[in-house]
């Protein structure tokens, strides 16, 4: 069954010179540069979504992983569980969506596994993807590198993804036009450092959202974080669904999102450049990093009052009333 | 549905902000009885902006940390019954039992479902003739009048397997009880709105007439809460002790009469175990005779065991407003919001939580 699902599907929907090989490895050619390196492993309940899917997703998210790290995806590779009685009809639209993410991203996918497990020991489709990069000369991202004075971007609004994928398990009885943001950014972060070559931190606030990503780069450089609730983009939608579930949109997860923290005097060109990608249309500064209170993010609400901003503890469950 | 949001925000509030710190001469203790204020407080960062001598506590409305643990043990049996869906509110998965939570009965394959609306939990009774779903009901009078309707659809639709495990509370009973106990030095309390909704103005008076304690039923915007404590401020320096209303554009003097007809013609006062204050005397909602065949407690013969609380937990005395989270010695240490020990850690509305998530304010 899976030689049969490599020659008939994956093969034809993934065909590149280094896949078709079908060795046991994938050889790449030698690099000049760093090589940024990456894995993650796809679970998500429902398998379709609107904006989205497992697929999609599974690309995205690696893909952003590298892009986040400054560096230029080369190859992935595709490990895929399949739990006996998923559909192939189901399966095929996976691949044909990962194949589609693939080419928006401009990579390939180089090298694949594929396991079928029994009714019941796996929930339909889990896949695992791993990514190789290259950081180019003269880039240096990361969650340490913030200083204080640095302004913090967000590329667009928060928790479209959570929200819909929320909505598509139907749990809720929640319907609504809200699609995932899921989208590979290495395109845009290519716009970002040709702007600007002195970006400090990148990171794309998956599980945990904006708030978690602020509280990890405040600790790991040891500054302040302060930001402006009122300047935070959050979809009307996404904030009447959060209000009605008891959420906080802060730590909602997104999977086509990034938040910059670049020095002060590049900030504009960054947004600018941001801003003509269509990923980043609807970027926005929203805060800024000081040298007061290391370790903390300070939320600054349209009242004029304060509150701390702690990283996710656990999953957030509606509440009663 | 903000009519603050027309205006310019901050402005209003620094301007009430003023006015409240110039009649905040001398310290006072204001309780918020709703978690959904204090976590309104906490979110909009008032306690930031408001003079060092107003203390905000936080009270016995939040109906996950009120129930007690001998509920929780009641509802968790129950969902250990291989023929039973038990259906409940988000918040009471982590809320500890004796020996378990919904969440770990969860993970051993007991049915737990997180409904968002009453009618859910009969519409998965309809869909599930050969399960008996109980629908574990927490909650105060905000929650009854859509749990009354829930039980009297599941009777309109003839599903004998659908059954209601009542644990509803009412707020005056319990204020009274607070305040009967006269244990917590409290100055002024913001009621809640939501509840007002329903019960209207009249049931609080006994707080002011009795106990000569100014009230305020109060929205839940950041700027409903500044105007609240203002007109809670404002009593204090006249001398006055009345229950007024901030939150007139929801809030009738009367309340919401055809909601109450739906909650009497289904439920009857009884009394109630809370959380931190003990047995109160017709604090509780239970099912009208007529309804006995679909009363869980009462189908399953489920006595209300009383649990003691867990060891060192200051819950109780945190829901009275005698000590606040940081007192507690587990608070942040053994209890966390990922691992919580006492029922104010778990609910996203109990005063721990919200000390826990916001409260290290610079």
């Amino acid at each position: 069954m899976s030689h049969d699902l490599v020659q008939e599907l994956f093969i034809p929907f993934f065909a590149n010179d280094l896949l078709n090989c079908l060795d046991d490895s994938a050889v790449i050619p030698p690099q000049a540069q760093r090589i940024a390196f990456t894995t993650d492993a796809y679970v998500v309940k429902p398998l379709f979504f609107p904006g989205g899917d497992i697929g999609r997703l599974a690309i995205c998210g690696t893909v952003n992983d590298l892009a986040m790290a400054g560096a230029r995806p080369i190859g992935l590779s595709a490990s895929f569980i399949l739990e006996e009685g998923l559909s192939l009809e189901d399966l095929k639209r996976v691949v044909v969506s990962m194949k589609q993410a693939a080419q928006e991203a401009g990579i390939q996918v180089v090298a694949g596994d594929t396991k079928v497990v029994e009714h019941g020991a796996a929930q339909g489709l889990y896949i695992t993807t791993s990514g190789l990069g290259i950081i180019p000369e003269g880039v240096a991202i990361g969650g340490a590198r913030a200083e204080p004075g640095d302004a913090i971007i967000v590329s667009g609004p928060l928790g479209d993804h959570e929200i819909a994928v929320l909505m598509a398990r139907g749990e809720f009885s929640l319907q609504g036009g809200i699609e995932s943001d899921c989208a590979p950014l290495n395109g845009l972060v290519e716009a970002m450092v040709a702007a600007s070559q002195t970006i400090h931190c990148l990171r794309d606030p998956t599980r945990g959202g904006m708030a978690t990503v602020l509280w990890e780069i405040a600790n790991a450089s040891r500054v302040g974080v302060m930001v402006e609730e009122e300047k935070i983009p959050i979809r009307a939608e996404v904030k009447a669904v959060c209000d009605l579930l008891g959420f906080d949109p802060y730590y909602l997860a997104n999977e086509g999102r990034l938040i910059a923290f670049v020095p002060e005097g590049e900030a504009k060109m960054v947004l600018r450049a941001m801003q003509t990608h269509p990923l980043g249309r609807e970027a926005t500064v929203i805060g800024r990093v000081v040298a007061e209170h290391p370790g903390k993010v300070l939320l600054k609400t349209p009242i004029g009052g304060h509150r701390l901003l702690e990283p996710l503890s656990g999953e957030q469950f509606p509440r009663i009333c | 549905m903000n009519p603050h949001k027309r205006h310019d925000e901050g402005k209003l509030a620094s301007l009430l902000i003023k006015e409240i710190t110039a009649l905040a001469d001398h310290p006072v203790r204001l309780m918020e009885v709703c978690g959904t204020h204090t976590i309104a407080i906490f979110r909009s960062g008032i306690k930031s902006l408001l003079a060092d001598s107003i203390e905000l506590i936080s009270g016995p409305g939040c109906p996950v940390c009120v129930t007690p643990t001998g509920e929780m043990d009641r509802a968790i049996s129950l969902s250990q019954r291989p023929e039973v869906i038990l259906t409940t509110f988000g918040d009471l998965m982590r809320v500890p039992g004796s020996s378990s939570s919904f969440q770990q009965e969860r993970t051993t394959g007991s049915a737990i479902r997180v409904i968002l609306s009453p009618l859910d939990a009969v519409q998965i009774a309809q869909e599930n003739p050969d399960k008996t779903v109980v629908f574990f009901a927490v909650g105060f009078e905000t929650t009854s009048p859509a749990i009354a309707a829930a039980v009297q659809e599941a009777r309109r639709r003839g599903l004998a397997n659908f059954h209601l495990l009542s644990s509803q509370r009412l707020v005056p009973p319990a204020l009274k009880a607070l305040l009967s106990s006269r244990k917590a030095a409290i100055d002024g309390f913001i009621l809640p709105g939501h509840v007002s909704v329903i019960i209207g103005r009249l049931p609080y008076l006994f707080v002011a007439d009795e106990f000569g304690i100014p009230g305020v039923i109060t929205g839940f915007e950041p700027l409903d809460i500044l105007e609240g404590i203002y007109m809670l401020m404002r009593q204090k320096k006249e001398g006055r002790a009345a229950i007024e209303i901030q939150y007139s554009r929801a809030v009738k003097e009367e309340g919401n009469e055809r909601a109450r007809a739906v909650m009497e013609e289904v439920f009857v006062p009884a009394d109630a175990c809370w959380r931190g204050l003990g047995t109160i005397p017709e604090s509780g909602l239970m099912l009208r005779e007529e309804f006995a065949a679909l009363d869980a407690a009462r189908v399953f013969d489920l006595p209300y065991v009383e649990a003691g609380e867990p060891a060192g937990c200051l819950c109780s005395e945190v829901l009275q407003g005698l000590r606040r989270p940081p007192d507690c010695p587990l608070f942040g240490k053994r209890c966390t919001p990922v691992d919580p020990i006492g029922a104010c850690m778990v609910s996203t509305e109990g005063s721990c939580a919200a000390y826990y998530k916001y409260g290290g304010v610079a």
